[in-house]
């Protein structure tokens, strides 16, 4: 053992390194003291505060609870669908909810049923997932991991949050204008969009708001991530979800640009009467169409799916980085691979833009441009195996701790893998004339998205509640929670790839039963999927109630965990209170010294793990381990 | 471009607002810009894709200059054109510490968006008084969509330049290195809508 450097403070004597300790937390304290205090001095006005806020926190949660009201508006609407197809022409009473003229006496109508099918994919898109995955725990969390102190630029944040809202309104309030709202899918393809109800006009008008919002909120991510990192954090030392934040973002900045003109496009189609999207000759309901032709449906498609294609990685990749965290946190393991990690979403990003066509190997573009797109399809396939691997592999050997946010993380897995590797069929021109536009393909992306994304963004709600509110969640409701929903949305989403097989189409009113392939298959299944869909309801019910009572009581001021409940070393934990300071993140802007995932480091002794934003291990220093001048010289003042 | 909420300036700073990260050789609002510019590439790309998609597919397509007014459309060519240089001048003129000419380049750059704007409405104004209209042909319909589009961009300009002009100069006062970047950063904005017009008048008038 190596000379310890003594000094004396005051009528004391202390260990150099004990002293240097102590000094640096009370100067901590008393600097966060001053923040609090400038910070109360200036209260803002509550509307500034509240409503039209430029806190990245406040706006993060203002985020979440409008994408998660989303979340459960669009999964009444497929709750609703269910019914009927589950039942098909019987009347039910919840059905009146939707009024006489959707669905008479409870029985629905098949206009109204395509209504909801439009919208559910809309919402749960556009405003829910997105929003949730990127708007609200990019907002909260991405500054607090990498030490900035708010968004770079804070106003053009809450401009996207209003975007957002005012393009969500627009969208319910569409369901009110004459005969309904959009009614021609999530992916209004023409030219059934362009001579649709009004609905769609409403449609197109919320998604280019929607759009800018996520515009305005992607360069804001860019722009903080490249610019506002704090000392020390280098790109390789940043976690793994601000990594899939950042390529999102490049997604969202660079797909989101060709939808906005295909709207354009199509706005004009609809307003000024060209024909974009409208070929020559068009008869609809045994009338021409009057208008010039020589237009191109299928134009949309490439504008639509070359946006939303990487909208799907947009969807898949903050879920992928939640999950890692939590995983790496709760298998006390640094994660393995994270270079490789980052490599590969690096790749999944470029790659995400050269796939879009393998949606449309039915419009008969040609064998040589589909093998393209098949062969680029399966290419892509292999960085998602990757990272799905790699966060496997994190698995292995470790001591995991089964906290509810690590069952959501661990269901994430398989779940993610179904809906993955039911996808390389699709991506395969051949086996795609049988499978495209089937309950299959309904399957395929509801795994990846719903049992996928959804249960990694429920992970990162019970991960980092704790943080935004210093309460957690209830354990046990949360196990509840979780198996209950981890059963439904299996007994949901298998049999879909049954009736695919099968050839059952989707976007049938009554589920199939007109058809004499997919009766059977659709009288077995469908009252089963339906019951599933009612129990996922229910078993929803336990995290909205636990989720207020917790909100409500840290609201009167009770936490009922530390600062860092999870042990967690990235510096959104480590570095700051839970919940963090007011406007301003950090009492002083922390520097970072090492590596997101220093967990059961070697050399630790007292805890197992290291804030990235600690100098020194915990642990005695090795031999020769002086203090710096500098910090001697402030000590001795 | 923007920053913090004036009511907590003291309390509240972001880095690099105002002076370049040494690592990334940027200030904020510049990164910002060029990223808010190659998403705008993707907007006026995926149009253009869909205008040579349209045109290629069509048996026959009307020549743009057998009925589009082409001096009008020069001139306005010159006009975009001699607003980027005025552009640069005001920030140029700003960076020396000049306001005064800073201030009267910012003018005559709204001044040019003004006169294009002004020229574009006359041209618009004639093809509906010759009855043409978006709806009649599928030229119209890109010829409106794209040059519409393009004046929004332009109109967009024009309430940069004025605010800056007016009630956004008062900055200059308390932060003048500020105030000189947003003037460079409305400059690169303004640079990539006359770039724009640049492929946006031959593609329609001349082709």
């Amino acid at each position: 053992m190596a000379q310890r450097k003594q000094l004396r403070v005051g009528t004391q004597w202390l260990y150099a390194d004990d002293a240097e300790k102590l000094l640096r937390e009370a100067i901590r304290l008393r600097e966060q003291e001053e923040q609090r205090h400038r910070i109360e001095g200036h209260a803002l006005p509550f509307w500034r505060q509240y409503i039209f806020s430029t806190d990245h926190k406040w706006i993060g949660i203002q985020y979440g609870f409008t994408a998660l009201c989303f979340l459960l508006f669009g999964f009444s609407l497929m709750i609703l669908m269910r019914l009927q197809l589950g039942w098909p022409g019987h009347a039910f009473s919840a059905l009146k909810l939707l009024g006489e003229g959707r669905a008479p006496g409870g029985i629905l109508l098949p206009e109204a049923y395509n209504q909801l099918g439009a919208m559910h994919g809309t919402i749960m898109v556009f405003m829910a997932i997105v929003p949730l995955a990127v708007g609200a725990f990019g907002n909260y969390v991405v500054p607090l991991q990498i030490g900035a102190p708010d968004m770079a630029f804070p106003k053009l944040n809450m401009a996207s949050y209003w975007a957002y809202l005012t393009g969500g309104l627009v969208m319910l309030a569409s369901f009110a204008v004459k005969d309904g709202t959009a009614n021609s899918g999530w992916t209004s393809y023409p030219p059934l969009s362009v001579i649709a109800t009004q609905g769609q006009t409403w449609w197109l008008v919320g998604m280019i708001f929607l759009i800018t919002s996520s515009l305005l909120g992607s360069i804001n991510f860019l722009v903080t991530i490249i610019q506002l990192r704090a000392k020390g954090m280098t790109f390789m030392r940043m976690p793994f979800f601000v990594w899939a934040q950042f390529v999102t973002s490049f997604l969202l900045l660079l797909a989101f640009p060709p939808l906005e003109a295909a709207g354009v496009l199509q706005l004009m189609d609809r307003v000024a009467g060209t024909s974009f999207f409208l070929p020559s000759g068009l008869v609809v309901s045994g009338q021409p169409l009057h208008n010039a032709g020589g237009g191109n449906p299928i134009l949309w498609q490439h504008l639509f799916w070359f946006l939303a294609h990487p909208e799907v990685y947009v969807l898949i990749l903050p879920a992928m980085g939640i999950v890692a965290e939590i995983i790496a946190n709760n298998t006390r393991k640094p994660l393995w691979g994270y270079r490789s990690l980052v490599g590969a979403v690096v790749f999944l990003g470029f790659m995400s833009f050269v796939v879009w066509a393998h949606h449309m190997f039915l419009t008969g573009m040609g064998t040589l441009i589909s093998a393209f797109f098949q062969t680029t399809t399966m290419i892509i396939s292999i960085p998602s195996v990757v990272i799905l691997s790699a966060l496997f592999i994190s698995l292995w050997g470790a001591s995991i701790r089964f906290t509810t946010p690590m069952l959501f993380a661990l269901g994430f897995l398989p779940m993610f893998g179904i809906g993955g590797l039911t996808g390389l069929p699709l991506g395969l021109a051949t086996a795609d004339l049988h499978l495209h536009d089937t309950y299959y393909v309904i399957g395929h992306f509801h795994y990846v998205v719903a049992p996928g994304t959804i249960f990694a963004m429920f992970a990162g709600i019970y991960y980092w509640f704790p943080k935004v509110t210093g309460r957690k969640l209830n354990d046990f409701w949360g196990r509840v929670h979780f198996w209950g929903s981890f059963l439904c949305i299996n007994g949901v989403f298998f049999p879909m790839f049954l009736q695919g097989l099968a050839g059952v189409s989707r976007r049938l009113y009554d589920g199939g039963i007109q058809y004499a392939h997919a009766k059977a298959i659709a009288e077995q299944t469908n009252p089963f999927m339906s019951i599933s869909a009612i129990g996922l309801l229910a078993f929803q019910v336990p995290f909205i109630l636990n989720f207020f009572a917790n909100v409500f009581a840290a609201w009167r001021g009770k936490k009922n965990v530390d600062d860092n409940p999870w042990q967690a070393t990235t510096i959104d934990w480590a570095a700051t209170t839970s919940p963090p300071l007011g406007h301003g993140n950090f009492a002083v802007l922390p520097a970072v010294y090492r590596g997101p995932y220093e967990y059961s480091c070697p050399e630790c002794t007292t805890t197992d793990f290291v804030p990235q934003h600690v100098e020194t291990a915990p642990a005695p220093p090795p031999a020769g381990g002086m203090l710096p001048e500098a910090a001697v010289a402030q000590r001795e003042m | 471009m923007e920053g913090h909420a004036e009511a907590h300036e003291h309390v509240l700073e972001i880095p690099h607002n105002v002076h370049p990260r040494p690592d990334t050789g940027l200030y904020n609002a510049k990164l910002g810009i060029w990223l808010f510019l190659a998403s705008e590439v993707m907007l006026f790309g995926a149009l253009f894709s869909s205008f040579i998609l349209i045109r290629t597919s069509a048996p026959t397509w009307p020549r743009g200059w057998e009925f589009l007014n082409v001096p009008l459309a020069t001139a306005n060519t010159f006009i975009l054109i001699a607003s980027s240089v005025t552009v640069v001048l005001a920030w140029a003129n700003l960076r020396l510490g000049n306001l005064k000419w800073g201030r009267i380049f910012i003018g005559l750059t709204l001044v040019c968006a003004l006169a294009f704007l002004v020229n574009k409405g006359f041209e618009y104004t004639h093809e509906f008084e010759e009855h043409r209209y978006p709806s009649t042909s599928n030229f119209l319909a890109i010829y409106f969509t794209m040059t519409g589009l393009h004046g929004l961009h332009v109109l967009g300009g024009v309430i940069v330049f004025a605010y800056f002009l007016f009630p956004g100069a008062k900055m200059w006062k308390t932060e003048p290195a500020r105030y000189t970047n947003r003037i460079e950063v409305c400059g690169l904005y303004w640079h990539f809508v006359d770039l724009v017009w640049i492929f946006l008048f031959p593609s329609l008038y001349l082709m």
